[in-house]
């Protein structure tokens, strides 16, 4: 029995069941019909549309999910509009030239997302477009983080304004503004509008030459240097390969050096050995104060053969007069073909060059063509330090010159000084104003550096201090108030010609210049007259001189890392400047030096007085090829206010002897007690008789075929003999199928100037590790330049006298006291057989279809294997961490916020604990190969070129890609020259050299 | 006449009963630790913190504040790995080539001389790891799966055999001795009073219950191990000598180096078992198992096999002037007579001139004397090592890169630290396992015939 019982769903059910029936039945609403909706006029007109009503929503749902997120803080600022040359990621070049009152370059600046990070040399410019080591480091000098800021009045921050108004008031008719060599058009006129007195001086004085030929021309320049047309040289106290006369003339030596018939002669006559002495065929190990008595010597004979009047010379010591008489008759052999370059700053010396050359009608110097890049005059020099002794000078204003570093015998503190300076060095940190330079790559600028030419300096990029262009500062002190750019233009309307502003800058130079001064003509043989001069005495006991080192010039980057880290080409020091000293000397005086336990080198110091200035505990150098009795210093050292990293380093070499005196008179000189650590990147100096640096002698290369002098190593084998690229055990990699990148190095063209050195740390981020470092052996350099001395002990001398072979590896680490000098640079030779490969346990280093051996940093863990394998020595290990590390706070560029930005955004810079290598440009190498396939066409050879075969002035360094048959590089590997390093131990490098060919006997 | 033929001469001294073997090698384990051990561990310990402060040291500066140099690449940490690997020999040596010769005496020596290896291929394997520029990445020596899109490591690479090499050397003799050791665990827990010390010899000893054929499966492990271990003995220097002979560097570049190099470790080796076992017979008076004819069977395989690394040494030599190869040459007549020729003098005399004075019985049974020897021979050993790493890569193929090398207070500091880390561990084991394997030892005591000969002398006979 059940019972139908009713349960309600809710009260409704139960009060109103009619209305809950309703609802029941009519569950789903009737929609609106689509075509009531449609048709209806109000919806149609109303102001909100559906797109309306999600644009609404799409913005509010934007704005909610904005307005949510913290907004950032930009510093940067992308570009708007971007400009059409600029693409992040790929750089953009500016052809511009650096100019420091010593060197002068035509070059293009690199600059990546605004950043000038690399200087290459402006091949089309017409002069100078070589960059030496010097030009190469001078991007990071822009980036030192010690250049004035700001300006300052009395040490205190001033604005513009300010600082330009005290500035004005100092100056007064008794003013003297002394700046280094001008060679701005712009900023003669500029200084010529300011009105006071001007001086020039340069940090080394060729005053006295540049006398020479202001009294025939009126013009204070030198000579050119056509070497093109030139088959003998003699070159005495001249380092025309280093720093003379401020025409690079590496290139056309490398050319006139090819070995072939006819190849230039070359006979250096000097004191300390020097690049170019080094690369002579024959040296002359001459005091300095022999040098004029060598000249007038020379000049005799070639005078007596032109019918000219003898002067009165000073009779040669017996050990060097055949050499120079043999230069003499070399000479006169040569005839218009000859030429002499002098470098001793003496009236006398270069008046016999010039009588030397214009009797023999040379026609390699080029007495209408003169270039300026030197002009200082002492006479006014000394006329202005005498006023400033008797009160007669009240304000200097300095440019591009440091007096007190540079003069440091003259008191300069009763003067109110305005230094226009880039740094508070040790001028401008006395100085009542000092004003801020822009660094040249932040400067307006233009140079006429020699006859006929004209080009400009723009900025690459806006200053990073409040500095400003030379020019602007000048001619503002002169009431102007032009900017630096329209004082350019202004200037370049007048001197550049036809060709227009924007040609200007794009080209960097004018080929339309208009010449500054006009020439009447060459000079000739009857407009001099030597007969009646006197020829200086040569002394006995010791002399001094000053000399320009390779790396620091005359210390223009004084604070600049790289300059320093560079280890000197000759010496293979680095850090430091030192007395060199014959051996002979140095037994003499109880000098000694000598490697410590771990190989770094210490030695005895100096205190040497010469014509009366002391200075105490100067480290000394023994120099194989130095003439006894001669000790050198070089100059640009022994800051004091430069910066973190060049403040005392180095001793004061002006402290000796002042630029404008040539050679030293009273010298007097003692060992101390004191001893002094050397940063010395090579301990052993002589190839041990090995076949190592190739070098045969002309008649050689000409007569013999080079099967005989260039002889590759053989393997006998059951096949018979087998070269060390068939006898192997390992399988080929595939070659054939792409690239096949190869490098040349021509030993012949190698200069050892360095300035690949500096080009390859720039262009790969290689850190600088300091002096410390360097001397634990520690260099970093993926590129150096091995320097050997010839020995005395020969392997074929030993065999003909029964010499043992203790004795013989004995005498063969002693250098020659007279050395012929040898440059190899080495870099990672690229092994297609490479020993680095097979020892890495964890494949970091591997090889590439290419011909390149690859190094993956971030595989690397760091066991070293492959650099105690690698024969050539060229791995290095990161053994701190270079970029945090405090021990290299003061000297890596990576650790300076400023210095940084000079990094090349392509290269990693490396962790600690890892091994780097050279690469060969493996980020041109890509860079290249997009770029041509991006265009779709083949590369072409020389599209693309490492850092160091860039900056290489001699063209020394050749690389490309093999497999194309067009190449240079493929050429090269043909020569009968080529040959591989070390070929006997079966590495198959992809680098191979060209053997040194000396033009001699 | 009574005749008793020639017998070999006992091994263990003294008219020990199994129970005296008992006593007397429990005993350093059972009693208090004497004051020298205290004062030997002190010293070891304040060595050992110092290595561990200069690899700190070491690892979070940079391999720089050793004393290495872009030419020298290796130096004082290669030379010590590959003198602690060749001082890691001697154990493997002696336990398991000796036991396959059924060489009684080694029985005495073999626990030490395991323990020895273990603890030296632990300083050994420090090296290697240090050395790496980027120790945190060390794992990657390993073939492991990675997320480097499978990136294997280079099977070309000695440095890659080595890792092999010494992970297997390490195991398989930590294996052996373990198994070696667990009779003799079992004994100490037995007689454990101590419950805690009970219980941890109950756990090492793995219920062992001293049954047949508990006895019958370690025989086996034991040949079995044996058999695996042997051709350790000859693999593991082998290839260390590969990281050099596969090399083109003058000097390393030599085929002469795998039997070289295993002569020389087993040489090193007994050395410094000889070193460590003169002490400890001394210390926990163990003369009677530890007895002049082991010392003297010892001293007589130093003799051969430093005559071995001696002519090894002579063969370079005259290789070097036969190959006719000038950077060959130049790389021994350098080794002589270069600026590391007291290196070389050094190697000549510790390791070849001075265990000929092993000829000589009187010599080679003077326990003074062989200790001298002894401590000689790792001198010497120490700088064969030397010799061939730096001497070779301070001056190899161009002059323009020859270097030198000197020892920072690190590299030291870090030499001193693996000495003191092995004696620590060293002196920890002579306090806490038996030193002698014992269970092996009662194996060769002559008790009954001994005994019953006593005796009856004693009491004449009936």
């Amino acid at each position: 029995m059940t019972e139908n019982n009713k349960y309600w769903r809710g009260i409704e059910e139960q009060s109103n069941p009619e209305l809950t029936e309703k609802l029941a039945q009519n569950e789903f609403a009737n929609d609106i019909s689509s075509a009531e909706f449609l048709g209806n006029e109000e919806v149609a007109e109303s102001e909100t549309s559906r797109r309306d009503f999600l644009k609404f929503m799409g913005f509010s749902t934007a704005a909610a999910t904005l307005a949510a997120c913290e907004a950032p803080i930009v510093e940067s600022i992308p570009y708007v509009v971007k400009p059409d040359s600029l693409t992040p990621g790929l750089p953009s070049y500016y052809a511009t030239s650096m100019y420091d009152g010593m060197d002068y370059a035509s070059i293009l600046v690199k600059t990546r997302e605004g950043r000038p990070i690399k200087v290459e040399p402006n091949l089309e410019a017409p002069f100078n477009n070589v960059t030496n080591a010097r030009t190469q480091a001078s991007v990071l000098s822009l980036y030192d983080g010690a250049r004035l800021r700001g300006p300052k009045v009395s040490g205190a921050d001033a604005s513009w304004s300010d600082a330009m108004a005290t500035a004005k008031t100092l100056l007064t008719d008794k003013s003297v503004l002394l700046t280094s060599s001008v060679i701005s058009p712009a900023l003669k006129t500029a200084i010529a509008k300011l009105g006071i007195r001007h001086i020039c001086v340069d940090p080394v004085s060729v005053s006295n030459r540049l006398d020479v030929y202001e009294g025939f021309t009126g013009k204070r320049g030198l000579p050119t240097i056509d070497l093109e047309n030139a088959s003998t040289v003699f070159a005495i106290g001249a380092d025309f390969l280093g720093d003379w006369g401020g025409q690079n003339l590496m290139a056309a030596y490398a050319d006139r050096r090819k070995p072939s018939e006819g190849m230039l002669k070359h006979i250096q006559a000097e004191a300390g050995l020097t690049l170019s002495g080094s690369n002579a065929d024959v040296r002359i190990k001459a005091r300095v104060s022999e040098y004029e008595s060598i000249l007038a010597h020379i000049y005799n004979k070639v005078a007596s053969s032109a019918g000219l009047i003898a002067v009165n010379a000073p009779a040669l010591r017996d050990d060097i007069l055949t050499n120079v008489d043999m230069a003499a008759s070399e000479l006169l052999a040569a005839g218009s073909s000859a030429v002499v370059l002098n470098g001793l700053n003496t009236k006398n010396a270069e008046r016999l060059t010039l009588a030397i050359n214009l009797a023999l009608n040379s026609k390699a110097f080029n007495t209408s063509k003169f270039v300026y890049t030197s002009n200082g005059n002492d006479e006014s020099v000394s006329a202005f330090l005498a006023d400033v002794k008797i009160g007669n000078v009240d304000t200097v204003v300095t440019l591009g010159v440091n007096p007190s570093y540079q003069m440091p015998s003259t008191d300069f503190s009763g003067l109110s000084i305005v230094a226009i300076a880039d740094r508070e060095d040790e001028t401008a940190s006395s100085a009542k104003v000092a004003l801020p330079v822009s660094h040249y790559l932040e400067s307006w600028s233009d140079f006429s550096a020699v006859d006929g030419h004209y080009a400009v300096g723009q900025p690459t990029i806006s200053p990073l201090f409040d500095s400003k262009s030379a020019v602007e500062i000048v001619n503002a002190l002169a009431g102007g108030s032009e900017s630096a750019k329209t004082l350019i233009q202004e200037s370049a309307a007048l001197h550049a010609g036809s060709i227009s502003w924007n040609g200007l800058l794009h080209d960097g130079y004018s080929s339309t210049a208009v010449a500054e001064v006009s020439m009447n003509g060459s000079m000739d043989a009857g407009m001099i007259d030597v007969s009646g001069i006197n020829v200086m005495k040569p002394q006995s006991g010791l002399e001094f001189y000053t000399y320009t080192k390779t790396g620091m010039g005359a210390g223009e980057n004084a604070n600049n890392p790289w300059t320093y880290e560079l280890p000197d080409p000759i010496s293979r020091l680095s850090w430091d400047n030192y007395i060199v000293m014959s051996a002979a000397d140095a037994v003499e005086l109880g000098i000694e030096v000598a490697p410590e336990s771990n190989g770094a080198m210490t030695g005895n110091t100096l205190n040497i007085t010469v014509d009366g200035n002391p200075l105490e505990n100067v480290p000394v150098w023994i120099q194989p090829g130095q003439t006894k009795g001669t000790l050198g210093l070089a100059v640009g050292f022994g800051r004091t206010a430069v910066g973190k990293v060049g403040n005392n380093v180095g001793v004061n070499a002006f402290e000796l002897l002042p630029s404008t005196q040539a050679i030293s008179g009273q010298v007097t000189a003692a060992a101390s007690e004191v001893e002094h650590g050397f940063a010395s990147v090579q301990l052993a100096h002589t190839m041990m008789g090995r076949k190592i640096v190739n070098e045969i002698s002309l008649p050689t290369f000409m007569n013999v075929s080079h099967e005989e002098w260039n002889e590759k190593p053989t393997f006998e084998s059951y096949k018979g003999p087998l070269s060390s690229f068939d006898a192997n055990l390992w399988d080929d990699h595939d070659h054939e199928t792409s690239h096949m990148w190869n490098m040349s190095i021509d030993l012949n063209s190698c200069t050892g100037c360095g300035a690949c050195v500096v080009a390859c740390s720039l262009e790969n981020n290689v850190p600088v590790v300091g002096k410390d470092e360097v001397r634990r052996h520690r260099d970093m350099h993926w590129l150096r330049i091995d320097r050997y001395y010839s020995s005395e002990m020969t392997p074929e001398l030993a065999d003909e006298n029964g010499i043992g072979a203790i004795e013989k590896y004995a005498k063969m680490e002693i250098p020659s006291e007279s050395p012929d000098v040898v440059f190899q640079p080495v870099m990672c030779q690229h092994c297609n057989h490479a020993p680095c490969e097979t020892v890495c346990p964890v494949g970091a280093t591997v090889h590439s279809r290419e011909g390149l051996n690859h190094m993956a940093y971030n595989r690397c863990i760091g066991t070293r294997y492959c650099a105690n394998n690698c024969p050539y020595k060229v791995r290095r290990f990161n053994w701190f961490n270079y970029k945090g590390n405090e021990k290299f706070a003061d000297v890596n560029p990576s650790q300076d916020d400023y210095g940084r930005m000079v990094l090349n955004p392509d290269v990693t810079v490396r962790a600690r604990g890892v091994i780097e290598k050279c690469s060969l440009c493996i980020q041109r190498i890509q860079l290249g190969k997009l770029e041509a396939k991006k265009d779709g066409r083949m590369l072409t050879d020389g599209e693309f070129t490492t850092a160091c075969a860039q900056a290489c002035g001699s063209n020394a360094i050749v690389f490309g890609d093999v497999n194309n048959p067009e190449s240079e590089v493929s050429h090269l590997k043909q020569e009968g020259r080529a040959y591989h390093l070390l070929e006997e131990v079966g590495t198959q490098p992809s680098v191979f050299y060209q053997t040194k060919v000396r033009n001699r006997a | 006449m009574h005749y008793e033929s020639p017998v070999r001469n006992p091994l263990i001294l003294g008219d020990k009963s199994y129970k005296d073997i008992t006593n007397d090698i429990a005993k350093p384990v059972e009693s208090k630790a004497p004051r020298a051990w205290w004062i030997a561990f002190s010293i070891a310990f304040v060595m050992f913190l110092w290595g561990i402060g200069c690899i700190l040291y070491t690892i979070g500066t940079g391999i720089g504040v050793w004393g290495l140099n872009k030419t020298v690449d290796w130096a004082w940490d290669i030379t010590n790995f590959v003198w602690w690997v060749g001082i890691g020999h001697a154990g493997t040596l002696i336990s398991a080539v000796l036991l396959l010769f059924r060489q009684k005496w080694r029985m005495a020596i073999n626990r030490s001389a395991e323990a020895m290896t273990i603890f030296s291929v632990i300083q050994a394997g420090l090296f290697p790891l240090i050395h790496m520029g980027r120790i945190w990445m060390a794992y990657w020596v390993m073939p492991i799966p990675n997320q480097f899109g499978s990136l294997w490591v280079n099977f070309n690479s000695p440095l890659l055999w080595d890792v092999f090499a010494i992970s297997t050397y390490l195991t398989v003799s930590t294996v052996f001795w373990y198994v070696g050791l667990i009779p003799d665990f079992a004994m100490i827990r037995d007689r454990a009073i101590n419950p805690v010390q009970k219980h941890i010899y109950k756990i090492l000893s793995f219920g062992w219950g001293g049954k047949a054929k508990h006895w019958q499966r370690f025989e086996e492990v034991s040949l079995v191990l044996a058999g695996l271990a042997t051709p350790l003995v000859l693999s593991v220097h082998t290839i260390v000598s590969f990281d050099f002979a596969t090399s083109v560097i003058p000097g390393w570049h030599t085929t002469i180096f795998p039997p070289y190099f295993v002569a020389g470790a087993i040489f090193s080796g007994f050395a410094m078992v000889q070193t460590l076992l003169l002490i400890v017979r001394k210390i926990f008076k163990m003369e009677d198992y530890i007895n002049i004819e082991h010392i003297e069977m010892m001293n007589i395989v130093i003799m051969v096999t430093g005559s071995i690394v001696g002519v090894a040494y002579i063969t370079e030599l005259f290789i070097a002037w036969y190959s006719g190869v000038e950077y060959e040459q130049y790389a021994f007549l350098n080794r002589a007579t270069g600026p590391y020729w007291w290196a070389y003098w050094a190697m000549m005399t510790c390791n070849v001139f001075s265990p000929q004075f092993m000829w000589s019985k009187k010599l080679r049974t003077n326990l003074i004397f062989t200790f001298v020897i002894s401590i000689v021979v790792n001198i010497g050993m120490w700088f064969e090592r030397f010799v061939i790493i730096v001497t070779s890569i301070h001056r190899d193929y161009l002059p323009s890169s020859w270097s030198m090398f000197s020892p920072t207070f690190v590299d030291i500091g870090i030499y001193i630290g693996t000495i003191g880390f092995f004696f620590v561990l060293f002196l920890l084991y002579a306090r806490t396992f038996p030193v002698i394997a014992q269970a092996e030892l009662k194996t060769i005591l002559k008790s009954s015939g001994e005994n019953f000969k006593k005796h009856h002398d004693d009491h004449g006979a009936h």
